[in-house]
């Protein structure tokens, strides 16, 4: 169902990085693209991000299935563009109504939607390959993250494949019960809400009990905390970060040498 | 060293009357062993998280003191590991060995020390998977074990085990016993809770009774308290050991199938098994921890769809609907027809009152009102949950909860019960009613399937046996 | 009200709350997000719209801050949320956590403004409204540059701050009510107040 366990083939090279190091070598690479509106430097990072993904030992197949929901904003980009774009310039290609198609839209549309991918491919990467817990881990011991809220969040992240046997649970509680919404779409979409509400109140449930278990074993006691599983964060862990700087930044470069720069605010 | 010491100790559960302990003058000393008796709902499991300090100022009212060594508990946390009734709320993390590891981690073990504990405690509970095992995995008694190494690693000076045995096959349960007997130092003291005295007796040297109303109703020695208040406590709800309870064996030969399995399994987690279920006929299921007796449960009550195989439900239970499988029929239909009691009660509540919870199926199968509420209060009466009709179904006890759950299966007395666990963590008495319910519901022509690890319940109303083996 | 340190520290309570609504908010949207997959072409005429809904994906700020009504208990719950849609695989990717970031100042400042002592519908609505506002601003910086300002921008940003206030403001509110009416919160001061009454 939903799937947030690490895809990649183990001890692929940069999946094995530190979690921090690929957090933030994501980070820079998306952030440094947010800020050009061209089609030509996401088109570079595209490539780049294809091209290291062996690297990380995700298959492009696994890479199509976490990133499908992508298609469905990029065709609301597209529609929105040709119904509201600002710059109607260039050659028409299709009028409709409101809707006027031009060279200049489908340009902007290119640059969002490729915009929209090269910014959103190292985030699904970096958690395809990286375990909930060693994340947590890494943002305690090498990012000084504090470590009650890291590992909170991680109890609770915990929850989260349970909260989808919960909804099966639930289901089958109500059904076993003669609860059921039939074929009338009203109806369903109270059983929906309820049976919502119902996770929400079973989940945060759960939380104040997760947490009475965890002061009884002594978190939050003001005992310093040692570490089970230490992350090292190492010379080839910064060489990650520096090197997604560099490449985004001569993905820049080579967009602004080519006059197709144009810059977001401005 | 942990020495317990209670002065007229009192605690009333926010937003109810009646106090759950109240009056308690009690003292254990350090390196004692105390099995903790009382009928179900009489606060043991209140007292014990009042002993490890997790009872909030701010979550009811307290009386009294309790110290642990002189120290308000609240404040000497680290001498104190407790296992409480529902294993499943105590896991924090996503794999087994790192939530092992959790609690020394806290205590601020040197990390080398760490994994070598971690794998001691796991082998002491013979937890069976390696240390990446995902917790969300695990069967209900596989986490017990889980839990119970989480806090054995620990070593702690007070150990407090609520019902640590409750969810465990008899070969499990037995190598539990011979965990906590083996990770006992001469001076960690003990508090067990248990309602069944009898496999719990070799563990401990002192019983103590709590009286329902408040106060202690008897404490010494096992051999004491058993022949001076043997009988009276036996029929309060004590499991007294060697006071066996007459079976109810069924009265008339077994009648026509009402349901059918063949083949019928759901990779990984349950393999090919036939069987047959007819009126009038109490089946249990046997099996260790994880066989799929739970999977097979919820695919005979016609809540799961089977993985491979099928499930026929004959006209007597199906009437026109007898030509489809049971889970693919209309919600009310298959209320009316086949009730279903989980493993975990928590997972059957839908509403937010006891009184909803045991009207909501009737309702839900159409049943006029008056004949709702005579069913609903004649339940609530035999239950003895009358008291607490308007009481929210998670804030009960233990055993309060489950007699909950089993009593909404009743509700609408369909003609094939699926139960399963439904006698665990109950009192004499209780257990006693159910047996009765689920005889008169047999010797009435109804189908009484049950998944349990109670050796009792099986010699006392089971006509026949299942025994799953692991996939 | 002199011992503001202790009463602002968050317990493990409220952390694991917090993270617990965060994780379920997540699910939820998941889930929202199949149920309206069917109803997108209706908003296809005029998409401007489609932020009519767009409160639901700010409600986990307003809960958070009436719930655990500790300092950054908004910004922490929207931020979260949005991490873990972004790791479920939203449509949005990486970006919404910056985007969650922002939509968590916005309600962050609310409960600031009224010194994190008043948990009332007012604070509520002013939570709602800015934390939509917030939201509207990012979106008009980014994602909706290329649009045109009087036929699109504009209106958007509006749509989302209206949105914003009434499904996300009074409906964390009310949704902080029920679920206190349910006893979950009776650990939270939300949930104290039923008690009392
Ligand atoms: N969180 C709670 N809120 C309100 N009432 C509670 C809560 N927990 C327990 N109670 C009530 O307090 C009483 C004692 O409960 P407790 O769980 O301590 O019983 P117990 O002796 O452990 O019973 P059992 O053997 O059934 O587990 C019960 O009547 C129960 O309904
Ligand atoms: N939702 C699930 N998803 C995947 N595996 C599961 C799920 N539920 C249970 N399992 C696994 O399937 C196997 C059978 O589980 P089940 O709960 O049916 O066992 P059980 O016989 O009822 O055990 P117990 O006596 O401990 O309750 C176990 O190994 C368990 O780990
Ligand atoms: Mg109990
Ligand atoms: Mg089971």
């Amino acid at each position: 169902m939903i799937g947030i366990e690490p895809v990649a083939v183990p001890g692929a090279p940069l999946a094995r990085r530190n979690p921090v190091a690929k957090l933030a070598a994501a980070l820079v690479f998306s952030f440094v693209l947010v800020a050009t509106l061209d089609p030509v430097a996401p088109a570079i990072a595209i490539v780049v991000e294809l091209a290291l993904l062996p690297l990380f030992g995700v298959r492009y197949r696994a890479l199509a299935r976490r990133t499908w929901p992508l298609l469905v904003s990029a065709v609301g980009i597209v529609v929105t563009l040709v119904l509201f774009a600002a710059d109607r310039s260039g050659r028409v290609l299709v009028e409709a109504g409101p809707a006027v198609v031009t060279s200049g839209v489908l340009l902007t549309a290119l640059g969002l939607v490729l915009r929209m991918f090269a910014v959103a491919l190292p985030g699904v990467i970096v958690f395809a390959t990286t375990d909930p817990t060693d994340l947590a881990d890494a943002l305690v011991q090498n990012a000084k993250a504090p470590a009650r809220f890291a590992i909170g969040a991680l109890a609770a992240f915990r929850l989260l494949p349970l909260l989808g046997q919960e909804w099966q649970m639930i289901s089958m509680a109500r059904r076993a019960r003669g609860v059921e919404a039939g074929r009338n779409p009203l109806a369903k979409l109270r059983l929906f809400v309820s049976t919502a509400f119902t996770l929400l109140v079973g989940a945060i449930r759960r939380g104040t009990r997760l947490a009475v278990a965890m002061d009884a074993r002594g978190f939050d006691a003001g005992t310093p905390r040692t570490v089970a599983r230490r992350q090292r964060f190492t010379t080839a862990d910064a060489l990650l970060v520096a090197g997604a700087a560099a490449l985004a930044g001569a993905a820049l470069t080579a967009s602004i040498l080519l006059g197709t720069f144009r810059p977001l605010i401005g | 060293m942990a020495a317990v010491e209670l002065r007229g100790f009192g605690w009333r559960h926010a937003g109810r009357k009646r106090w759950a302990v109240r009056r308690l003058d009690l003292r254990v000393e350090s390196g004692e062993r105390v099995l903790l008796l009382g009928p179900s709902g009489a606060g043991k499991s209140t007292l014990l998280a009042a002993l490890a300090g997790l009872l909030p100022e701010d979550s009811g009212q307290q009386e009294g003191t309790v110290e642990i060594d002189g120290l308000d508990p609240r404040k000497g946390r680290e001498r104190v590991g407790i296992v409480f009734q529902d294993p499943e709320s105590h896991l924090v993390m996503a794999r087994s060995g790192d939530d092992v590891a959790f609690g020394l981690e806290n205590r601020g073990v040197p990390s080398a020390e760490i994994w070598p504990r971690v794998d001691e405690a796991l082998r002491r509970v013979g937890f069976p998977y390696d240390r990446d095992r995902p917790t969300a995995a695990l069967s209900g008694g596989e986490q017990q074990r889980l839990a119970l190494a989480g806090v054995l690693a620990l070593r702690p000076h007070l150990l407090l085990l609520d019902e640590p045995t409750a969810n465990l096959d008899p070969a499990g349960a037995a190598l539990v016993r011979s965990a906590v007997a083996g990770a006992l130092d001469a001076d960690t003291t003990l508090i067990l809770v248990e309602h069944r005295v009898a496999d719990a007796l070799p563990l401990v040297e002192r019983v103590v009774v709590l009286e329902p109303g408040g106060g202690v109703r008897a404490d010494g020695t096992p051999d004491e308290v058993f022949r001076v208040h043997g009988d009276a406590l036996a029929a309060e709800g004590v499991w007294v050991p060697g006071r066996t309870v007459p079976p109810r064996r069924a009265t008339t030969a077994p009648g026509d199938p009402l349901v059918t399995a063949d083949r019928l399994g759901l990779p990984p987690r349950l393999a090919a098994t036939d069987l047959t279920v007819r009126a009038g006929e109490a089946l249990a299921v046997l099996g260790p921890n994880g066989a799929g007796k739970s999977t097979l449960a919820l695919l005979l009550g016609g809540l799961l769809r089977p993985g491979g195989g099928t499930v026929t439900a004959s006209p007597a239970l199906a009437g026109r609907d007898a030509r489809t499988p049971p889970h693919r029929w209309r919600a009310p239909a298959l209320a009316g027809r086949i009730g279903s009691v989980f493993q975990d009660p928590e997972h059957q509540f839908v509403t937010s009152t006891v009184f909803d919870e045991l009207a909501l199926g009737p309702r839900r199968t159409g049943r006029p009102e008056a004949e709702i509420r005579s069913t609903v209060d004649g339940l609530l009466d035999r239950l003895r949950l009358g008291a607490l009709a308007r009481a929210n179904p998670y804030t009960l006890s233990g055993g309060e909860k489950r007699r909950l759950s089993v009593a909404t299966a009743l509700a609408t007395a369909p003609r094939l019960l699926v139960c399963d666990e439904p006698t665990f963590g109950q009192d004499r008495r209780t257990w006693r009613e159910l047996v009765d319910l689920f005889a008169e519901l047999r010797d009435a022509g109804h189908g009484v399937v049950t998944v349990t690890h109670d050796p009792d319940f099986v010699a006392a109303l089971a006509d026949r046996q299942l025994t799953l083996e692991r996939p | 009200m002199t011992d503001t340190t202790s009463t602002n520290r968050w317990r493990t309570i409220d952390i694991v709350v917090a993270s617990v609504i965060a994780v379920a908010f997540g699910v939820i949207f998941w889930a929202w997000g199949l149920v309206w997959s069917a109803t997108d072409a209706a908003f296809a005429f005029f998409p401007p719209a489609q932020t009519l809904i767009y409160g639901v994906w700010l409600v986990p700020a307003v809960l958070g801050g009436l719930v655990i009504r500790k300092p950054g208990a908004a910004l922490y719950c929207e931020t979260v949320a949005a991490i873990l849609s972004a790791l479920l695989g939203s449509q949005w990717a990486s970006i919404v956590i910056l985007q969650g970031l922002m939509q968590g100042i916005g309600a962050e400042l609310a409960f600031a403004a009224f010194r994190y002592r008043s948990f009332r519908l007012p604070t509520a609505l002013l939570a709602g409204a800015l934390t939509g506002l917030s939201a509207a601003i990012f979106d008009f910086v980014y994602w909706n540059v290329e649009t045109d300002l009087t036929s699109y921008r504009i209106p958007y940003a509006l749509l989302t701050v209206v949105s914003a206030t009434v499904v996300a403001g009074v409906g964390g509110w009310a949704l902080t009510r029920a679920l206190a009416n349910t006893g979950v919160l009776d650990r939270f001061p939300a949930g104290r107040e039923r008690a009392a009454i």
